[in-house]
């Protein structure tokens, strides 16, 4: 081979290289986001079913029950205008805390709770998981959609 | 009084560091040997002006003065010592000061060991370096002032954060700092060369020990913030891709490539553009590093600030210096020239895709990061990226990266012949696969990811312990097989612990028993205690194993009196193949609690091999070829025989 045709092979070689690289992280970035969606909007049934998502918003006063296992936690998540069940196995973490803001990440059953694989609460006593704060933010404009839905 | 005599410290450390870059950058310019002999003394009373106002700091924290806003919103008077010392750096405001600090450390240490360079050079380079430190002085004079007053003063502070109280919490920031600053000495050289318009390899020489230094720093920072994560969250976890661990990730990154792409330009003069663009990215990401988790404008454990107007500032300077050096770089690109030539095969091209791989690595590690925060900003919607993005990203990444890591060192620069390679390196390559995939076996669960990660991790041993035999004998090549022993220390313990861990949550009363990998856990009770600043429940759990008794564990639930936050710490019986890990959860009814067993194998030996990692670094750095301008000559001499 001539010199120069060693390095358009080489430039050639390079150019796919990274084309394969491009093409592995953007399909593992596609297939791993996760969308963040209200209370509101998974009872208006926007959120996917079998695929991993987020919700947020406060733990209902009163909602949180160990399940007979002693393992199994249930509480209900509102953004105050609707709630949805969710449970989780195992340790909560240290500032889960009923009438606060919490996230949870994981997939909507057929029955409509929400099994979580991950529960976040963190931060301090006064501050709120921004995603948690949008979620009671956004309640009143969701419910508001889903009037106007109703009513055509 | 003490907390003005700091702001006037700071206040004066400012003047001196526009002072420093006007008469060093100014005399350099003008050739002004006048003008530039003031460059090291004012680089050195920076430093010492940016240490009282520290120690100012810290003697607030130490006597409890709560007029000092800052001192009553990080500390209490019921704190232990060592944390109100630590304290000084557990919030924005006092972050930024020992920033500051480090970078005055920094500058102090390249004006001592700069005598061998050309006075114009070592100039130039303080005054990028007295530059930057300008910036942060007056982001924190004019954003964040840790000497603000609180009138009237606080009864009492409102402590410092429990998961702050910690002994590697004392620890972690000075370290990543003293790494992501570091950074900035690489890039005042680059910005030094680009300049004085010449980037042949002598630049490259010169910020090859100090750009290691500094990653090492690093690399010892990142393992103490993952250690410190994975003993006191409670999970168990040591990496969590959470995006305040990217931020210092991707430096570390960054850096790597940097080292490597500097040894290029250093010793054949090719890659000169790339080596400077390095620099540059690496203090970029150092800088946004800073930015990320310091404006608050991330969501995560460690974002302890929520001020945007601070964001703005930090993102003026972040484009003044990084924007200034991609102009400078960009106006001065053509007189840079390409350096040696090389073929497909030779140690240069090697490097290269070293190169190519850890960019693409920090690129994803950007994508997977900013992302979410970009369309947040955007409005367009909420959305996190998990971890296992990361981990099917990092992988086929990484995995190549850790082949060429057995093939670099054997590679001859310029030219090399590829059957001659394969003919030195196949016992090398049989025994380490055969080994890889048996060793599974004898673990007892065979899995194909476990045996390809032992594979790689043997073949890097094997092939580093090899060169040891054919390459030279300096602490620059000793200080490399140490390190690249201690990426492949590393990998072990991240393939066996993502290959054999286990966990299991249980609800127990005094007298129940969990089985856990061979292991039997009997909780014998719950006891309450009584801590300086907390109340806590502390457990006592007895392992035992093939019914010998192994050891007893006390994991705590602790609550902090001062802000009401309950913490759990966990008990973590250590040892060299495994942890066994223990964290009391809340009570439960009937007397029972619950409670997380884990077993971790090898998991250890991922900070052991950040730890060789580091050590690698400061045996190549202290090769006495970068100590002495007089010995380069002999040096330059045995390398031309080599």
């Amino acid at each position: 081979m001539k010199p120069r045709h060693k390095r358009i092979a080489a430039i050639a070689l390079g150019v796919v290289a990274l084309g394969v690289v491009t093409a592995l992280v953007l399909s593992a970035f596609q297939e791993n986001l996760v969308f963040f969606f209200t209370p509101s909007q998974v009872v208006a049934q926007e959120a996917p079913q079998g695929r991993t998502f987020r919700i947020g918003g406060m733990v209902e006063k009163g909602s949180v029950r160990r399940q007979a296992d002693g393992v199994t936690v249930q509480f209900l998540v509102t953004d105050t205008a609707k709630s949805i069940p969710v449970t989780y196995r195992g340790q909560l973490p240290d500032l889960f805390r009923e009438g606060k803001g919490v996230v949870a990440q994981g997939q909507l059953g057929a029955d409509g709770v929400f099994r979580a694989n991950e529960v976040l609460a963190k931060h301090d006593e006064n501050y709120m998981p921004p995603e948690a704060a949008e979620a009671v933010k956004r309640a009143p404009e969701t419910a508001e959609k889903a009037a106007r839905t109703l009513k055509q | 009084m003490i907390p003005e005599l700091g702001q006037i410290a700071l206040s004066l450390a400012l003047a001196v560091a526009l002072f420093l870059s006007f008469v060093s950058l100014y005399g350099a310019w003008k050739a002004d040997a006048s003008l530039m002999s003031f460059a090291r003394p004012a680089a050195q009373s920076i430093a010492l002006l940016v240490a009282f106002a520290f120690g100012c700091l810290v003697h607030a924290f130490v006597v409890n003065d709560f007029s000092v806003a800052y001192v009553a919103t990080n500390s209490n008077s019921a704190l232990p010592l060592q944390y109100r010392v630590a304290g000084a750096w557990g919030g924005h405001e006092g972050s930024l000061l020992l920033w500051t600090l480090i970078l005055g450390v920094w500058m102090t240490a390249v004006s001592l060991f700069s005598r061998h360079l050309p006075e114009e050079m070592s100039s130039r380079v303080l005054g990028v370096m007295g530059l930057i430190s300008a910036g942060f002085l007056a982001f924190m004079l004019f954003t964040s002032n840790p000497f603000d007053r609180l009138l009237p003063a606080a009864a009492d502070g409102r402590d410092l954060n429990p998961l702050l109280q910690d002994p590697g919490m004392v620890l972690h920031p000075p370290m990543l700092y003293m790494g992501y600053v570091g950074f900035s000495v690489a890039f005042a050289f680059a910005v030094a060369a680009l300049l004085a318009g010449r980037l042949d390899a002598t630049w490259a020489r010169w910020s090859r020990p100090w750009t290691t230094v500094a990653w090492m720093f690093l690399t010892v920072g990142i393992s103490l913030g993952s250690g410190w994560a994975y003993y006191e969250l409670g999970w168990g976890g040591w990496w969590f891709w959470d995006p305040v661990e990217n931020a210092s990730f991707m430096p570390w990154l960054c850096g790597t490539a940097l080292i490597h792409s500097l040894a290029v330009t250093d010793k054949r003069g090719a890659f000169r553009s790339w080596t400077v663009l390095l620099a540059i990215f690496a203090f970029a990401l150092s800088l946004l590093g800073t930015f990320l988790v310091r404006s608050g404008v991330l969501t995560s454990v460690h974002a302890f600030a929520v001020d945007p107007k601070r964001g703005v500032f930090i993102l003026a300077l972040f484009a003044l210096l990084v924007g200034g050096a991609l102009a400078l770089y960009v106006w001065r690109t053509a007189r840079i020239g390409l350096g040696g030539s090389f073929a497909p095969v030779s140690r240069e091209s090697f490097l290269l895709a070293n190169n190519v791989l850890l960019a693409a690595a920090a690129g994803t590690v950007f994508l997977g990061t900013l992302y979410p925060l970009a369309l947040d900003a955007l409005g367009a919607g909420k959305i996190s990226v998990g971890p296992q993005y990361f981990e099917a990203v990092f992988v086929p990444i990484m995995a190549p990266a850790l082949f060429l890591m057995g093939v670099g060192p054997f590679v001859r620069w310029k030219h090399s012949s590829l059957p001659e390679l394969a003919v030195l390196l196949r016992w090398a390559l049989a025994v380490s696969l055969a080994l890889g995939l048996l060793l599974p076996l004898a673990m007892g669960n065979w899995s194909a990811m476990v045996g390809f990660g032992l594979s790689l991790a043997l073949w890097v041993v094997l092939t580093s312990l090899l060169s040891l035999k054919k390459g030279a004998r300096t602490r620059s090549h000793y200080g490399m097989v140490v390190a690249h022993i201690g990426v492949a220390v590393f990998v072990v313990g991240v393939t066996l612990v993502k290959g054999y861990e286990a966990e299991k949550d249980a609800s127990m009363r005094p007298g129940d028993k969990v089985e856990l990998a061979g292991h039997v856990f009997l909780l014998e009770g719950v006891a309450s205690v009584a801590g300086p600043n907390y109340q806590a429940a502390r457990a006592k759990v007895s392992v035992s194993r093939d019914g010998r008794p192994l050891t007893v564990l006390h994991p705590e639930r602790r609550i902090y009196t001062v802000q009401q936050s309950p913490m759990t710490e966990a008990a973590i019986d250590t040892g060299f193949t495994r942890d066994l890990y223990v964290s009391l959860g809340e009570p439960l009814e009937r007397g029972a609690w619950l409670v997380k067993v884990q077993y971790k194998p090898f998991i250890d030996w991922i900070w052991g091999g950040c730890l060789i990692m580091a050590l690698g670094g400061l045996l190549a750095a202290s090769d006495r070829r970068y100590r002495f301008g007089i010995e380069k000559k002999s040096e330059t001499f045995v390398e031309a025989r080599a």
